[in-house]
């Protein structure tokens, strides 16, 4: 964790009284909606469907357990006892009073938490691998690179109304677990031949209603340039961005109408005069940052091999929810927030509580927030996994399918959100409910499937291998489908990728069924085992796929024909 | 009628310049201050105007004047303004505030004291934050 210090404690602290005050003026009626509507978004505060839904900012997904158990207490106390980690490293509160919510933000503050620019036209929060820090392939520790950033974006006086939101995530492995392709900003960390740290910058990714992959506009950004740089994209994008059309305001647009080569012309011809300028990062700060970054003590131990561990069930979680850790005789678990029944990524404030007790017992009181929405306990002692798991499957957090079919993530939909078009969770629950075998499932193998409500996409369902994405059509909830999209380079020459949409969309009963088809295809095609789902749509196309689903109305009803034969 | 503040103070609305002190320059958040760098010396004050609350150009463009083109002159921020720009506007060196109709003048002043510090270099600040942190 970074541990504030005086001065970034009272920033938070000013915060929350700026925000009591301008709730304090609105319930007056000193401040118009239109107003206030951007002044509380930039606290986290929407206004949603049945209620206001309050976003709390976790930066870049790190926790510690007294911060969980926090947010266990305040959900208690000012919601109905539960709250729902996002695909942004967040977590939200569905049901708080919004003359309560600057009481919450300073509960918050107690802990160095708050929910600043969790919304509005403003930096939101940056994320990262979840891994970080503890990642074998580790460039450098991100934790650092993003909370200089989380600093350097708080309150920037310059760019606090964007013409839209703005994401910045950074990955500090080899591997892309931070999606970096489909943010506003990405940030892959690199190291040039003479070990020096830089930054390879992509721009104009993003998901929403028009899905773009990011383009790399620098190769090498040498790391003390990061903030300068920075300035100068958001220079270029706070002038010229759209606003005169929410729906083309993202940067990624602008990228597009400029062209990327425009573009990165004029963002170095602004850096031209920014570089080497009071930005200028020094290696005291990201020295006096990395030391203010509480550590784990790991004690001297050897890597065990557990896979001889005769406990039915464990096998199963060690394979799929336990990885590699770099410090020998350690592991990262990940606690699955997907266990069938449970909307993914929800979780009650006694399960906080508990988790609190497991972080504090295994993994030296910290725990990280995915944005597969899952909770990883980032440094658990090999010796111990056993007892973990035990205590994870008592709370009902063990589920063995990382990275599995029915590690969906999913945005709220429309049981909550005011923008969905669809339902997502109980279409979640319908496909987990139909692959409850877990054998089948580990015979799958990997696939992501991802669910978003309406074309926002918070659900992520554009670079999901499988995405599904709700509808609206004449006031009925429809589901589109797509194959073939990819989060980012978590294995090498696997590039981030959006999905293709495979036909017509269906209604909601004939979602779990039209995954079934595309496995069955998937298992009929595959070379071997080792080729998953998304390499098969890559090396045969979609065609095959939406032959399989779509067929002709005589194929399927042969097919019908033929299950109803193999039932009897 | 707009209340302005200049000066961190409420003052009277104000006249119009004589033509001795020169002319006003009014820059909308399309134009760019970079057309008008040769006339900054010149001018009586410079008046970015931000048609919305929530459109951030000005910003850019303030900061632009000051830092880049070394605007020294009055540069007020005219149109949407509540309090809640201020702290922000003052950071990207604005000294005159002309507020939206409505808002009190006097409460508002308290804005400019909304935050003690800030991580980012400014007029008040010109190094940021990291530069000036104990270790």
């Amino acid at each position: 964790m970074y541990v504030y210090d005086e001065i970034d404690q009272r920033l938070v602290d000013e915060r929350v009284r700026q925000f009591r005050g301008q709730t304090e003026r609105f319930l007056a009626g000193q401040l118009s909606e239109e107003e206030f509507r951007a002044l509380r978004l930039r606290n986290g505060l929407y206004i949603q469907r049945y209620a206001p839904m309050l976003r709390i900012a976790i930066p870049y997904g790190l926790l510690s357990t007294r911060q969980l158990r926090k947010l266990a207490d305040i959900a208690r106390r000012y919601d109905r006892s539960y709250g729902h980690f996002s695909t942004r490293q967040n977590l939200q509160l569905n049901w708080p009073k919004l003359e309560q919510v600057p009481e919450i933000l300073a509960e918050l503050a107690t802990v160095q938490m708050h929910a600043i620019q969790t919304s509005g036209n403003s930096f939101r929060n940056v994320t990262t691998d979840h891994f970080a820090g503890v990642a074998r392939d580790e460039i450098v520790d991100s934790y650092v690179w993003c909370e200089i950033i989380r600093q350097w974006s708080t309150f920037h006086p310059e760019f606090s109304y964007l013409p839209r939101k703005f994401k910045i995530a950074l990955n500090g492995g080899r591997a892309d677990r931070a999606a970096v392709a489909v943010h506003d900003i990405g940030l892959h960390a690199v190291r040039d031949d003479r070990g020096e740290i830089g930054f390879r910058v992509l721009v104009g990714g993003g998901l929403g209603r028009t899905p773009v992959i990011g383009v790399c506009i620098r190769e090498f950004l040498p790391w003390q340039h990061l903030l300068s740089y920075l300035e100068a994209i958001l220079r270029v994008y706070n002038r010229y961005g759209r606003r005169d059309n929410i729906h083309k305001a993202r940067i990624k647009i602008l990228v597009k109408e400029r062209g990327a080569d425009k573009f990165r012309d004029e963002v170095e011809a602004e850096w031209a005069h920014l570089k080497d300028g009071p930005a200028t990062l020094i290696h005291e700060e990201i020295e006096r940052v990395a030391a203010r970054f509480t550590r784990p003590k790991y004690e001297p131990l050897a890597d065990i091999d557990l896979r001889t561990v005769n406990v039915p069930g464990f096998a199963n979680w060690l394979k799929r929810n336990v990885q590699p850790h770099k410090v020998p005789g350690y592991a990262a678990v990940t606690l699955s927030l997907k266990k069938t029944g449970v909307p993914p990524g929800d979780v009650t404030s006694d399960q906080m509580d508990a988790i609190a007790g497991l972080a504090d017992r295994y993994s030296f009181g910290e725990l990280r927030v995915s944005h597969e929405q899952n909770l990883v306990l980032a440094d658990v002692r090999q010796a111990d996994l056993v007892a973990v798991w035990r205590e994870a499957r008592a709370l009902g957090l063990a589920t063995p399918n990382l990275g599995l079919l029915t590690n969906i993530i999913s945005c709220p939909g429309g049981d909550f959100c005011a923008l969905a078009n669809a339902k997502s969770i109980p279409v979640a629950e319908a496909i987990q409910r139909r692959f409850d075998d877990l054998d089948y499932l580990h015979d799958i193998g990997e696939l992501d499937l991802n669910i978003s409500g309406c074309m926002n996409a918070c659900g992520h369902h554009h670079v999901g291998h499988i995405g599904i994405l709700g509808v609206d059509k004449n006031g009925e909830e429809w589901y589109q489908i797509e194959i073939g999209g990819n989060q980012g380079e978590i294995r090498p020459g696997l590039k981030a990728a959006l999905g293709k949409v495979i036909g017509p969309s269906f209604a909601r009963a004939e979602v779990p069924e039209v995954i079934e088809r595309l496995i069955d295809c998937y298992l009929a095609r595959r070379d071997s085992e080792a080729e998953r789902f998304i390499d098969v749509v890559n090396r045969i196309g979609i065609a095959p796929f939406k032959e399989y689903v779509y067929g002709n109305a005589d194929q399927r009803s042969a097919r019908r024909r033929a299950e109803h034969a193999a039932l009897a | 009628m707009a209340t302005l503040i200049k000066g961190r103070r409420v003052v009277a609305q104000s006249t119009p310049p004589s033509p001795e002190e020169g002319e006003v320059l009014r820059l909308e958040p399309t134009d760019d201050p970079a057309a008008v760098a040769g006339r900054l010396a010149r001018v009586a004050r410079v008046e970015v105007h931000f048609p919305k609350f929530g459109d951030g150009r000005g910003f850019s463009i303030g900061r632009l004047l000051r830092e880049r083109y070394g605007y020294k002159g009055e540069l007020r921020a005219v149109g949407h303004i509540t309090r809640d720009h201020l702290f922000f506007l003052e950071s990207c060196g604005f000294d005159a505030f002309e507020l939206r109709a409505g808002e009190d003048p006097h409460a508002a002043l308290a804005a400019f004291d909304d935050f003690s510090e800030s991580y980012q270099a400014s007029p008040q600040r010109p190094l940021p934050l990291f530069r000036r942190r104990p270790a």
